[in-house]
């Protein structure tokens, strides 16, 4: 049933397989863009709103961008009835299983909202709690960061570390203390 | 001197750490399927290496030199297997006729590679992923990229021949009638996985 | 055989997972709940389905000594559009399953299948033979992963049934529990259904 080869039909057949083939995907590739990029704005939209108290702009259309410490970081300001509330901050630090992304809302007179983590890579069941136990994502919900001591309590900190996970909690505390410093920096 | 550092921790972390079969479960079919021998397994790894650092080269230069300049990324994973299928043909019929005595080892294994699911696995990951060693996160360059796939190779070969030699002694062992075969290898890849996570931390 | 027979053989007599042990790095890899394990095995029923119908409807054109790089092609192009499908409508789902959406390329499933049915029948069968072995497929994934799932965090679908702050089985969450899971499964497979 299969046809004979000759190098003609082979080279021929190959080609347009792979011509029909990428054509399809460039199709379904156009289809599907605007969609993808939609679906990661979402993501963030959903992020900031989490972290944040309720406000009446879009925070995502409004970023500074600004340089600190060398690295690009981008805030995201929040308003209501046009007076500043406050940003959403991106940070990040290195845990256990790689980089842990958060979004961090700070409140515009210093007061840490609330945060969410936006990736992780940490061990499933152990750090990869930091997305889902209630006690320690409570813990970061109004705190006043000024007073506040970034560390685990075993070092001497205000944080109750998640039980078998002292990095993860330790590497979360740094990229929560470090959008407090990318705070008190941005440019106003 | 710091760099070095950076390299060792690639090594060790692809090796041991986050080996590539015990933990992220890449190339589970030729694990069970040819660990029955330490002759075969060490077979297999080997072409399994040579492979994988060729694969990921030419897949590394591809994707930066060909594929995002030309804005079609969404192509990669068709790409790349076409790669990876063109590259084991050639290292067929390059060995088979300049090494014979390495095509005699390696070449029954070389056809089974193309649909070896860590080649593609460690190519699309240093394309699209960043690593974090000790506390770098970067995106991998070209050294980085192929020494990260030769060292996952490595760990590989480790996982396989450590597990043929435990297969090997639990051929003669009495293994109850439903667990023969199968699903033994597995309870043992398991316990074998178990030790591995013991390496958790080192880097 | 009929048609009834070959849609039902992939999911006990010829099941991907406990018989034929084929796609085990996806089946190992994305077990660690229920619902993953499912959205595994449906994201590869899609593939099998699709690439099963287009490779039976296209054999006769293909030259015998490049068929296997038409298949991958076909296949490939297929878990291309799984992909952006994917990242555009269910992306948490997406970003859990991760690198084993495009290594359903190398699923030996999806490649055997093309080769050892696809290309010798029809579209209608080859359509209910993917459908058939893809769900035998789902089903053993989503077992394995509620199994880990009851045991290694205490929930089932999601719905946690144990205390709120206590933990499961971890090991079986993580590598080991996998393969310890799959090994005893495939025990029960074989003394309860294929009673050998």
């Amino acid at each position: 049933m299969a046809k004979q080869s000759t190098f003609t039909n082979m080279v021929l057949c190959l080609f347009v397989v792979c011509l029909v083939c990428s054509g399809l995907l460039a199709g379904v590739h156009t289809l599907t863009a605007s969609a993808i990029a939609q679906a990661e704005q979402n993501k963030k939209e959903q992020a900031v709103a989490a972290v944040l108290p309720e406000f009446d702009n879009s925070p995502l259309n409004e970023s500074i961008s600004f340089s600190f410490n060398g690295e690009d970081c981008v805030v995201y300001p929040a308003q209501k009835d046009g007076s500043l509330i406050g940003y959403a901050i991106q940070s990040d630090a290195v845990g256990f299983g790689g980089k842990i992304a958060l979004m961090v809302g700070i409140s515009a007179d210093g007061r840490i909202f609330g945060t969410s983590t936006l990736s992780q890579a940490e061990t499933p069941g152990l750090g990869a709690k930091i997305t889902s136990d209630a006690k320690f994502i409570g813990q970061w919900k109004d705190i006043d960061a000024a007073s506040f001591r970034f560390a685990v309590k075993k070092d001497g900190g205000d944080v109750d570390a998640i039980t078998a996970s002292t990095i993860t909690s330790r590497a979360y505390t740094k990229a929560v203390q470090k959008a407090y410093e990318i705070f008190k920096s941005i440019p106003r | 001197m710091e760099y070095l550092v950076f390299l060792l921790k690639i090594i060790i972390s692809s090796v041991l750490v986050n080996n590539i079969v015990l933990s992220q479960f890449l190339g589970i079919c030729p694990f069970l399927g040819v660990s029955n021998k330490v002759n075969t397994a060490a077979g297999m790894s080997g072409a399994v290496c040579f492979v994988m650092a060729l694969a990921t080269l030419v897949t590394y230069l591809l994707q930066y030199y060909v594929l995002i300049p030309l804005g079609i990324e969404f192509m990669q994973t068709l790409v790349f297997i076409l790669v990876i299928a063109a590259l084991v043909q050639m290292v067929e019929i390059i060995l088979k006729k300049t090494v014979p005595s390495l095509y005699q080892a390696l070449g029954i294994f070389l056809p089974l590679i193309t649909t070896n699911c860590c080649v593609l696995g460690v190519a699309i990951m240093v394309v699209t992923k960043e690593f974090t060693f000790g506390t770098v996160t970067k995106m991998l360059n070209l050294g980085e990229s192929v020494l990260f796939a030769v060292s996952s190779a490595l760990g590989f070969a480790l996982a396989m021949i450590i597990f043929s030699g435990i297969r090997e002694q639990m051929e003669i062992n009495g293994v109850p009638k439903p667990f023969k075969g199968i699903p033994i290898a597995l309870i043992t890849a398991g316990i074998l996985a178990m030790a591995f996570m013991g390496f958790s931390g080192l880097v | 055989m009929s048609k009834l027979g070959i849609f039902t053989k992939g999911l006990i007599k010829d099941n991907p997972t406990f018989v034929l042990v084929l796609g085990m790095c996806p089946t190992l890899g994305t077990t660690t709940s229920a619902l993953n394990g499912a959205g595994m095995g449906l994201a590869t029923t899609f593939v099998l389905l699709l690439s099963n119908m287009v490779i039976s409807a296209v054999a006769g054109l293909i030259p015998d000594k490049v068929r296997i790089p038409a298949y991958i092609v076909i296949i490939a192009a297929f878990v291309t559009i799984l992909e952006m499908l994917m990242k555009a409508y269910v992306p948490s789902l997406y970003a859990t399953l991760g690198l084993f959406i495009p290594l359903i390329v190398v699923n030996c499933i999806v490649l055997g299948r093309a080769e050892a049915f696809a290309n010798k029948n029809g579209v209608v069968d080859s359509a209910l033979d993917g459908l058939g072995i893809g769900l035998g497929f789902t089903c053993s994934l989503t077992v394995l992963g509620l199994v880990r799932e009851i045991l290694g965090s205490g929930s089932a679908f999601g719905w946690k049934f144990i205390p709120a702050d206590a933990d499961g089985i971890l090991a079986f969450v993580l590598a080991p529990g996998a393969f310890i899971a799959l090994g005893y499964l495939m025990v029960l497979f074989r003394k309860i259904v294929l009673k050998k």
